[in-house]
């Protein structure tokens, strides 16, 4: 079967938006990012820990949670290295993704930055780096020396 | 309850019809496969997980194009299990009592957006704050998550990896309605250029446009269409959490796991007694996974089954005959019910140059939405 492509697509009407990100119940995670903190929340009544942080525990419900900051360090659990990239990072270079199994027990995804990819390994230690970046704060990893 | 009528359109780039048109291509195929007309329908349940088309309310218009504006009607969406939930759906319909001849449609349309638009949107299919603000995970990435630690821990190589693609090149070769129907290298697939390392281009399954209809009905309504019914005999459905820092090693998908579980118990079946599988292999790691997931093989030995020919015709379990999500295409919302139809023809020995030998008439197809959230695993018997 043969399909016939039309000489000139037609196009719909374009439709662009961004949403709003919500931060007022996570608000004391993001204000202590902002100053150099990452925060798992630990439920204050059933001791749930999550990262990425909850402000509603969904073990027990309780919606009062306390802040414990992440020593971090940690070790590579696993990684990639993204080279077919979405269109909002067109222009990026190669970036690595790892996700590290922190000292707290939680895991964490971010970018491993300046590491060259035969130093990348599953085992790897290393520790975490805060920042802000063009769309709010933000954190990475950089491997820690041997 | 049994299927009574299954239909599929050509899959791949299919900017030549409209959404209805091609949701037309599966529904009227398998309108005549029951040897039904639309107005025996009484509920139709449309898979479709695409959030990017032009109408609000696609499934309305695939309602109205197949005659069955009237009847019930509900739009069903599970990411790329979206044609399973669509299924589970019409099924339930019908073993509720509500409906008596439902159809279950899967239809999605993915060419006409440009690569790295169509990458940005699946790329959220995780938590989008948490893994795509800052750090633009894709979906070939997650899946090299899972493909590293595999290969960590168990020593599965990128040549098995690749020989999964050969493999269902091979058979996606012999299926008209296949995207890619042509035969694959293992050169080829091994020096392909890498989209998220490990995995490299031929590694990863199209993005396509397609449908696939399946028409079921209750027992007694069945047996009334046809001699040859296919039993839905169970199906069995899990989820997993959105954050994948939440779930556990990444050594295989939990719910797959759970689903497997479930639905081998509900239907007192046990993996090594199925004729045939189709297998949700949306990366070649997907398909190792898979294996070990649904007890194919021990935890660890899925490349060695690969290696082995142990899915292919004539192994222990063949896999993926109508050529898998790597060569037949995946669109997205049509994937679920497109095994649906590939097992019943195997069932029905209607599977031509792909047919698996059927001695105990009992098939799987396992359905995966996104990367390992959503799971279906439905059980069919001839």
């Amino acid at each position: 079967m043969t399909l016939n492509q039309p000489k000139a697509a037609r196009k719909t009407r374009p439709l662009t938006f961004a949403s709003e990100i919500p931060t007022q119940k996570l608000s004391e995670f993001w204000s202590r990012l902002e100053k150099g903190e990452l925060c798992a929340s630990k439920c204050s009544k059933c001791g749930y820990t999550s990262f990425p942080p909850v402000a509603d525990c969904p073990r027990c419900l309780n919606s009062e949670p306390k802040w414990v900051k992440l020593d971090g360090t940690g070790e590579i659990e696993s990684f990639t290295r993204i080279a077919i990239k979405p269109a909002s990072f067109a222009g990026q270079a190669t970036y690595t993704v790892v996700l590290v199994k922190m000292k707290e027990g939680v895991r964490v995804l971010a970018w491993l930055n300046d590491a060259k990819p035969d130093d990348v390994k599953v085992g790897a230690r290393v520790s975490l780096v805060t920042g802000i970046s063009e769309y709010g704060p933000s954190y990475a990893f950089t491997l820690r020396p041997e | 309850m049994a299927i009574v009528g299954v239909g599929h359109s050509k899959f791949g780039d299919r900017r030549d019809v409209s959404l209805p048109e091609l949701a037309f291509e599966a529904a009227k195929p398998a309108f005549q496969d029951a040897n039904l007309t639309p107005k025996d329908v009484d509920f139709l349940s449309v898979g479709i997980a695409g959030t990017w088309y032009e109408d609000f309310l696609p499934a309305v218009l695939v309602s109205e194009y197949l005659g069955l504006e009237g009847k019930g009607l509900v739009r069903c969406e599970a990411a790329c299990a979206t044609g399973s939930a669509a299924l589970v759906t019409a099924c339930n319909m019908i073993r509720g009592g509500q409906s008596d001849v439902a159809m279950a449609l899967g239809v999605e349309k993915m060419f006409g957006i440009d690569g790295p638009t169509m990458t940005e949107v699946i790329g959220r299919a995780g938590y989008y704050l948490w893994e795509f603000h800052n750090f633009g995970m894709t979906f070939p990435g997650y899946y090299a998550l899972y493909a590293t630690e595999h290969m960590k821990r168990y020593g599965t190589t990128e040549k098995q990896l690749a020989e999964v693609a050969v493999k269902n090149h091979k058979y996606g070769a012999l299926n008209p309605n296949a995207h890619f129907q042509r035969p694959l290298t293992l050169q080829d697939a091994l020096s392909s250029r890498v989209v998220a390392w490990p995995l490299k281009l031929y590694d990863c399954c199209p993005v396509s446009d397609g449908a696939a209809a399946v028409i079921v009905a209750s027992e007694e309504k069945a047996k009334s269409l046809t001699d040859s019914p296919v039993w839905v005999e169970a199906t069995g459905i899990s989820s997993d959490t959105a954050n994948i820092t939440k779930r556990g090693d990444l050594l295989g998908l939990r719910a797959s796991v759970n689903a497997a579980q479930s639905a081998f118990k509900k239907a007192h079946v046990q993996p090594k007694q199925l004729d045939v599988a189709d297998v949700h292999d949306c990366f070649t790691i997907a398909e190792i996974l898979a294996y070990e997931d649904l007890g194919f093989c021990e935890r660890g030995k899925g490349g060695q089954m690969i290696d082995e020919g142990q899915t292919e015709i004539g192994g222990k379990i063949p896999v993926n005959l109508d050529g898998g999500l790597k060569s037949k295409g995946h669109p997205l919302g049509a994937t679920g019910t497109s095994m649906i139809v590939g097992l019943t023809r195997q069932l029905r020995n209607q599977a031509g140059k792909s047919q698996a030998p059927i001695k105990n008439g009992l098939a799987l197809a396992h359905n995966v939405g996104g990367t390992g959230h959503y799971c279906y695993v439905t059980i069919l018997r001839s």
